[in-house]
């Protein structure tokens, strides 16, 4: 057997496995994923000989500033709000079946988060995680927006910016394998690539070194096709009659099995619906990708040039070929800057001649806000007739479907001036009385905005901590 | 020859880094692989998505995975962060590309039936 020497994770009777196999499995794969997928992935980890890790990729770009807001306003705040709908239903089946949890759900506070896992497993009657907090993603403090502005990638977002929301590195998968060596049970982390979600425990686990650039390829490759949860098996996928899925109420989320070679096999729970083959698979290959022979983590750069894929049959995909070259010298980060708020009303318009009222109402809009807020640009969309796939400009300067009657108007502005903004949703509710015939369903929302920034810097400030909290007292 | 649908032959997905929308295009059988190649080119691609007024189109090629990757920089309006529009991520894209017509050799695989979803 030409299988590495394993390392980490000695079992509690002292012997050390030699684990050919590693199983990750996906818990969510976004902030707002379904709370209810990890039981199933859990279920058929629990039995799975070798090694097993859930990861929890829960943190979009906006979603960390967000947060950053959280925080400020309370000290004890900034994490993901569903953390605990996450991780309450599977905690206790992961601690006693030595299932290890690794989750950016920490976002702008790791350390609260980890802190709220212990008060979570207290709550649940469990005696105390070991829970690892990985720090160092937060750039606040060591470069100054001018600083910042000067590292951004082709973009003048920054450029005199005085306030910075958020700014974070993604840090790669060492933190993660760090903490695993060291015991944790649950690995919190903030702003850390997706993929070093996966290649963490891999590092862990099969002792790959920091220059075996194929496979920390094959270990991001295999984090690339978990991060987005149900998007391998089957989800954002489904065409009727063209690609049906079975099942989709109940998709199962995949567990990916990892050999110390880097082949990947992708699956799903046995009893769940959705769906694993070629097309599923590669479609998330290639999902985000720009050129497939470098892709950018921090640790490697993956080159997807000469990957295979092979369909065993059974919702069950190998996956290999993974090549490496080295990491990138720079590490990329996410900035956000306050952008105003983002309005948006609409107003629905139905029965004969609906086009051509709803074109009334819009024009009607359009001269008055001229008038009236003359500085403020809008977007208007004829839902129904013109909206997704017509021009960026808006339904204003398109042809409408004049046989459509059914249309929902939408007008949408940002913008720092929050009274301007707030003067086009009045205008849309005053269509009501003032519009044309048969004016519908107003509604209107304001939502605070935030722009997101990216830039290149420096790998001497990426100084990634692992801190444990919890364990036997 | 015979002319199709794109989406008869092939699945596709989009994709979005801020401003940049990537659209991966897979072949259901790797016969159509040069058909695709020949006919589905950058220069087209750009055509599609010129109401979005494009910078620059790239298009990957992936033999081995039976697949192509297409970059198109600048037509998402700045991004899911700063779109107007409802589609920020420009996740809806990927079915304008499949709606295209293709020419395929009439000795080459029988595409999926489309009936398959209509109760006749």
């Amino acid at each position: 057997m030409n299988g590495p020497v394993y390392h980490g994770l000695p079992r509690a009777d002292g012997e050390w496995w030699m684990a050919s196999t590693v199983f990750i499995g996906v818990g969510a794969g976004f902030a707002g994923d379904r709370t209810d997928a990890a039981g199933p992935v859990v279920d058929a980890l629990a039995t799975a000989q070798g090694p097993r890790f859930l990861m929890y990729e829960t943190l979009a770009e906006r979603t960390l500033a967000l947060a950053q807001l959280d925080r400020r306003r309370n000290a004890k705040g900034g994490y993901s709000p569903a953390l605990d709908r996450f991780i309450a239903p599977v905690l206790a089946h992961c601690l006693d079946r030595e299932i290890r949890i690794i989750g950016n759900f920490g976002a702008a506070n790791p350390r609260a988060a980890a802190e709220r896992i212990l008060a979570l497993a207290r709550e649940l009657g469990l005696a105390a995680p070991r829970v690892a907090v990985v720090e160092g993603d937060d750039l606040a403090g060591l470069l100054s927006p001018r600083e910042l502005a000067d590292r951004e990638v082709d973009g003048k977002i920054l450029h005199g910016v005085s306030d910075i929301i958020a700014a974070n590195l993604y840090l790669g998968a060492a933190p993660i394998a760090l903490a695993l060596d060291q015991g944790a049970d649950v690995v919190v982390t903030g702003r850390i690539a997706d993929s070093a979600l996966a290649l963490g425990p891999l590092i862990h686990a099969f002792g790959w070194r920091a220059d075996s650039w194929d496979l920390l390829a094959a270990g991001t490759l295999a984090g690339h096709l978990l991060e987005c949860g149900a998007q391998v098996t089957g989800g954002y996928f489904a065409d009727p009659g063209f690609k049906n899925v079975p099942r989709m109420a109940d998709i199962g989320y995949p567990i990916a099995e990892i050999s110390s070679a880097g082949d990947i096999v992708i699956a799903k729970p046995p009893g769940t619906g959705g769906r694993v083959d070629r097309l599923t698979v590669t479609e998330q290959l290639l999902y985000e990708i720009h050129d497939p022979s470098a892709y950018l983590a921090p640790d490697v750069v993956l080159d997807l040039t000469e990957v295979a894929i092979e369909d065993a049959g059974g919702d069950r995909v190998r996956i290999f070929g993974a090549r490496g070259k080295p990491a990138p010298e720079t590490l990329k980060a996410t900035v956000c800057i306050d952008a105003g708020i983002l309005g948006e009303a609409e107003i629905s318009y139905a029965g004969p001649n609906a086009a051509a009222r709803a074109r009334l109402a819009a024009e009607t809009i359009l001269e008055r806000m001229h008038k009236r807020a003359p500085n403020l640009s809008f977007r208007v969309d004829a839902i129904g007739a013109v909206s997704i796939l017509g021009d960026s400009n808006g339904a204003l300067r398109h042809p409408w479907n004049e046989d459509v009657s059914d249309i929902r108007l939408r007008f949408a502005a940002q913008s720092s001036d929050v009274a301007d903004v707030e003067l086009l949703l009045d205008e849309v509710e005053a269509l009501y009385c003032a519009g044309p015939a048969g004016g519908a369903g107003v509604r209107r929302r304001t939502t605070p905005r935030l722009a997101s920034a990216s830039c290149l810097i420096e790998r001497k400030f990426a100084k990634p901590r692992v801190t444990m909290l919890g364990g036997a007292a | 020859m015979k002319t199709l649908r794109l989406r008869q032959i092939a699945s596709a997905r989009s994709g979005d880094k801020g401003n940049r929308l990537n659209i991966a295009l897979v072949c259901r059988d790797p016969a159509h692989y040069d058909a695709i190649a020949a006919q589905v080119t950058a220069e087209r691609v750009a055509e599609i998505f010129a109401a979005r007024k494009p910078t620059r189109v790239v298009r990957y090629d992936l033999p081995k995975l039976h697949a192509f990757n297409f970059v198109l920089d600048d037509v998402l309006e700045g991004g899911v962060n700063s779109s107007l529009g409802l589609d920020g991520h420009g996740k809806a894209l990927s079915f304008l590309l499949l709606d295209i017509a293709i020419n395929i050799p009439v000795d080459q695989p029988s595409p999926l039936r489309i009936a398959a979803a209509k109760s006749d």
